[in-house]
């Protein structure tokens, strides 16, 4: 651990590494061909959509591959030690002191029985045999080191009690005790919100200039890795595809697969009507139906018939030192000329009001029954998930609701599909009150105009049914058919609407993918012919290339039915690709609403300024204002008396924020800011994206 | 067909094979009793005659006589009736109880789950003989009241595991989507959320069948099965009980059908386990 590290040897190397796992079917190819250098205190992104094999290559170089995995061919070497030959003793040593993982589940990586100070404090008492007080000043100086506020009542906490991006910390703060050489981070922030995955981020950079550690970063996320890498390697079904410098893969990417990427992300440059996302057409293909010759083939517009399925294509260097890319037309294809063809939607025409909703208050009762509760006499208290909520819906309206988890927009979700009923306020939906009408009580018609896309495609449809007789359910409970022949017919339209095959009718959905079941979730939600659908983070839980299908697949159909579409998110990068207008949520209130241009623009509300410079922006054009927040959302149990943001605003005026709720500040043009600083002042802040050159698409 | 592709999967777990063969062999005997069985069960023939001793009406008594001189083989084959009727028709009714119970309580909540979950914790708190006892004493014994017997004593335990696995299926986004388009609450919980519970529930209802089998030998063994003469496995053990110093095999052959059954309704229990862990 003593030997001076020389930048020139690499700290990590895998050499055309193959892995396969052994299973009933047989062997399965996870990983081919595979190679990546970290070089100490450098940290390499590694992209890719799930079942690419990316967190395959991080198990294989902590040798964690399970029963069945094995490295079938190529090495890894750690610093010029070969991995592969290591007993299981050296193993352990290197893992411990060496090379730390961080997974994406902060809880499930800490022991729910002991204190954080007792995990943490295991690390030097084993690893270096540090006495007890040693160890717990170490301990201390980490927490300080990963920036956790009052390192000594952490110190005592057992997990639970503390938030999901302060357990990460301690997991971060956990691996950085043994002093590592190698870091290698699985999806570490895709479970927190972005807000505090700012804070992780900006963490891990530090880490890397600090102590020199070199990470290895997996993601899906090309934001992320643009922000946080110095290089990336972008993998395809097994392969590398591409891999090099963030400026050159992210500014002339050769391959076709990372250019079918960026166009299936949302960028500041793209828009849902002169500039749609282009989805990359067909699926990933399974491990064991990999086509011959290239993996993307059969998706792949430069697709040449007798020579990109011929035979193996290795990795080849492009004329950019340093960028490789395994396509055998790299130098081939002029990118400038086959700009894809985008199809140009005409926007849809706002009508008349179809959603209003005025004071809308939903509190959930909670009962203390605890001795202290009874005698203060605060045995029921009350959540307030959602206070004072008012806004207006037009026919054909894209409406994006914004906020962090636990900012009560899947609350306010529910009280308009009639699973809870409003505390007070209304909710006139085309001209009846139906606020504190549960959807038993609400009629046929009004239950099909309102209708519901689900975030979890694994959980959306029913496993035990098939996806036709589900949509015909559906079909005959809102009155559209009324014969069983009628029922069935029409359910095959669906399908084609969606872009289903017909034959799918007769499956069952573990016989679909992800994305075949948001499509039939979105079938089932538009069958009633709509007025207005609320789709809950309908893309989250989606790979990118199949998520920008499904969002395209979604305002298509919501353009033909002019539809009103209520989005919930909490990806800003997407609601502003998608939305005509937004409402920002924080803690149960509407903190600032307005059209799109004024919410990305300022004057911003302190929150919507902190969560739009949070979001990770794909795009090396975009430059954007670092604000990191402080602190935890506070519980809704326990609101701050006045301003709900007043705990963490980075531009908190004083004692004002915290006692007395702030004004909501209306412009003329309808675009509202709860804050207690004025709108000329606020609208004196830098924006938050500035842009390096005028993209050429804004026209 | 997905019967038969669940079987085509039970091929490959030789455990749950071999449970599927000991319970398809009592269904066949069960079935075909009336030909298979060498006598009529309950002819008294010759008292005390040892397995594999011949009669002189012609014939061998291939697992003996009892005390009354009835043969015992014919007395076991005709006794799987009585198990194979009661046992699953039994298992069937408390399984209705218990599913219906379950499902009120783990999805509606509220009261229904109060008083459904403290009904059943009273039910539990009694030792199940003891159960049994009072409730046959009660209502006497017969067929039907055995299984109103075990009705009534396994239906709270269905009741936890339905109301567990309620639990967590109730929210799921699909149980939401028939919320919102306005199902009534029988629809959700029999189509949305009952199929999604079978897994477990098939698992559990072969290990219970094996139990019931156990429980209807307990009780013809105290005395509260079927009445006699009838022949019923239980029974059969509880006659020759003062007897089976001298004569072990009156004991042990009944005893042997009654493990038997058994064993073959957990190993399938097991082998479908297997099989649903598998996907």
């Amino acid at each position: 651990m003593t030997e001076a590290l020389s930048p020139d040897v690499p700290l990590l190397e895998c050499k055309d590494l193959s892995i396969s796992y052994f299973t009933r079917a047989g062997e399965i190819p996870a990983v081919i061909d595979f190679n990546l250098t970290v070089h100490p205190g450098e940290a390499v992104g590694l992209v890719g959509e799930s079942g690419c094999g990316k967190t395959t290559v991080a198990m294989a170089i902590v040798r964690y591959l399970g029963g069945n995995g094995r490295i079938v061919s190529g090495g890894i070497t750690y610093r010029g030690r070969d991995l592969l030959s290591l007993g299981a003793e050296e193993l352990r040593r290197l893992r411990g002191n060496e090379i730390a993982t961080i997974y994406q589940e902060p809880m499930a990586s800490l022991n729910p029985s002991m204190t954080i100070g007792r995990q943490l404090m295991e690390v030097p008492l084993y690893h270096d045999n540090a006495s007890k007080r040693q160890a717990r000043d170490k301990a201390i100086e980490i927490l300080d080191a990963v920036h956790l506020p009052d390192p000594a009542r952490i110190m005592a906490a057992y997990p639970h009690q503390i938030s999901g991006g302060q357990q990460q910390r301690v997991i971060i703060a956990m691996a950085l005790l043994a002093n590592p050489q190698l870091l290698l981070l699985d999806e570490p922030t895709t479970a927190l919100d972005v807000t505090v995955e700012a804070g992780i981020i900006e963490l891990v950079a530090e880490i890397g200039e600090k102590f020199g550690t070199g990470m290895l970063y997996i993601s899906h996320n090309l934001g992320l890795i643009r922000e946080t890498c110095d290089r990336i390697v972008v993998m395809y079904s097994g392969e590398a595809v591409e891999s090099g410098t963030i400026d050159q893969v992210f500014d002339e990417p050769r391959h076709p697969y990372t250019h079918g990427l960026f166009n299936c992300i949302a960028l500041p440059t793209t828009d849902k009507n002169a500039r749609p996302l282009v989805p990359i057409r067909g699926q990933l293909p399974l491990p064991h139906e990999r086509p011959k010759g290239c993996n993307f083939g059969p998706r792949c517009d430069f697709f040449q018939a007798g020579r990109c399925d011929e035979g193996f294509i290795h990795m080849r260097e492009t004329d950019v030192p340093g960028q490789t890319a395994r396509c055998l037309r790299w130098n081939e294809i002029d990118w400038a000329e086959h700009e894809p063809e985008r199809v140009q939607n005409i926007p849809t025409e706002v009508g008349e009001e179809v959603l209003r909703i005025d004071s809308l208050r939903k509190y959930y009762e909670v009962h203390d029954r605890s001795l202290s509760a009874l005698i203060s006499g605060k045995a029921v208290r009350h959540v307030k998930a959602n206070e004072d909520l008012s806004f207006v819906a037009h026919e054909g309206e894209t409406i994006a609701i914004v906020g962090e988890s636990g900012c009560g927009k899947s609350t306010f979700a529910k009280v308009l599909m009639g699973l809870e009923t409003a505390t007070s306020g209304t909710l006139d939906f085309e001209g009846d009150d139906i606020s504190k009408t549960e959807v038993g009580d609400r009629s046929a018609k009004q239950i099909g105009a309102l209708q519901m896309v689900f975030q979890n495609p694994f959980d959306t449809l029913n496993p035990s049914q098939t996806i036709g007789s589900q949509i015909v359910r559906v079909l005959r409970r809102f009155g559209q058919a009324d014969s069983k022949g009628e029922a069935q017919s029409m359910m095959l339209k669906l399908l084609d609407t969606v872009k289903l095959p017909r034959d799918f009718a007769r499956r069952r959905p573990r016989q679909l993918s992800g994305g075949q079941k948001q499509r039939v979730g979105i079938a089932r939600a538009f069958a009633g012919e709509p007025a207005t659908v609320i789709a809950d983070e309908p893309v989250s839980a989606l790979d990118v290339s199949v998520a920008a299908a499904v969002t395209e697949l979604l305002l298509d159909i919501q353009r033909r039915n002019n539809s009103t579409l209520l989005f919930i998110s909490h990806d800003l990068s997407i609601v502003r690709y998608l939305a005509d207008r937004v409402i920002v949520m924080y803690l149960g209130q509407i903190i600032e609403q307005g059209t799109t241009d004024e919410i990305f623009n300022p004057p911003y509300n302190p929150y919507t300024e902190a969560l739009l410079s949070a979001v990770p922006v794909a795009d090396t054009n975009v430059e954007k204002r670092r604000i990191i927040l402080e602190g935890n959302v506070p519980s809704p149990l326990d609101p701050p008396a006045g301003c709900p943001f007043s705990t963490r605003c980075q531009h908190r005026l004083g004692e004002i924020c915290g006692t007395i709720p702030p004004p909501r500040q209306e412009t003329e043009s309808g675009h509202s800011i709860l804050c207690h600083i004025p709108l000329d002042e606020l609208a004196k802040a830098e924006p938050v994206f500035s842009f390096k050159d005028t993209p050429q698409a804004a026209e | 067909m997905r019967a038969l592709k669940s079987f085509a999967l039970l091929r490959e777990s030789w455990v749950g094979m071999a449970g599927a063969f000991i319970v398809a062999f009592w269904i066949v005997m069960a079935i075909f009793a009336p030909w298979i069985a060498p006598y009529d069960p309950l002819e008294l023939m010759q008292p005390f005659a040892e397995p594999g001793a011949e009669w002189k009406g012609g014939g061998t008594f291939w697992l003996g006589t009892d005390s009354l001189g009835r043969d015992i083989l014919s007395r076991i084959i005709w006794g799987s009736r009585t198990v194979l009727i009661y046992a699953p028709l039994a298992t069937i009714c408390a399984y209705t109880v218990g599913i219906v119970m379950g499902l009120l309580a783990g999805y509606r909540l509220g009261w229904w789950d109060m008083i459904l979950s403290r009904i059943a914790d009273i039910v539990l708190s009694f030792p199940v003989l003891v159960l049994y006892v009072i409730v046959i004493a009660t209502i006497g014994a017969s067929g039907i009241n055995i299984v109103i017997a075990i009705t009534f004593a396994s239906a709270p335990g269905i009741m936890r595991i339905v109301r567990g696995l309620t639990l967590d299926l109730r929210n799921r986004d699909y149980v939401a989507a028939a919320q919102t388009r306005g199902e009534s609450d029988w629809f959700i919980m029999l189509a949305e959320i009952l199929p999604n519970a079978r897994g477990p529930l098939i698992v559990d209802a072969c290990l219970r069948l094996g139990y019931v089998v156990i429980t209807i030998g307990i009780l013809g063994f105290l005395g509260l099965g079927l009445p006699p003469p009838d022949p019923d496995w239980g029974g059969m053990v509880s006659e020759s009980r003062s007897l089976a110093m001298a004569f072990p095999y009156m004991a042990v052959f009944p005893c042997i059908a009654i493990s038997s059954l058994i064993l073959g309704f957990n190993l399938l229990a097991d082998g479908l386990r297997e099989i649903s862990l598998r996907d």
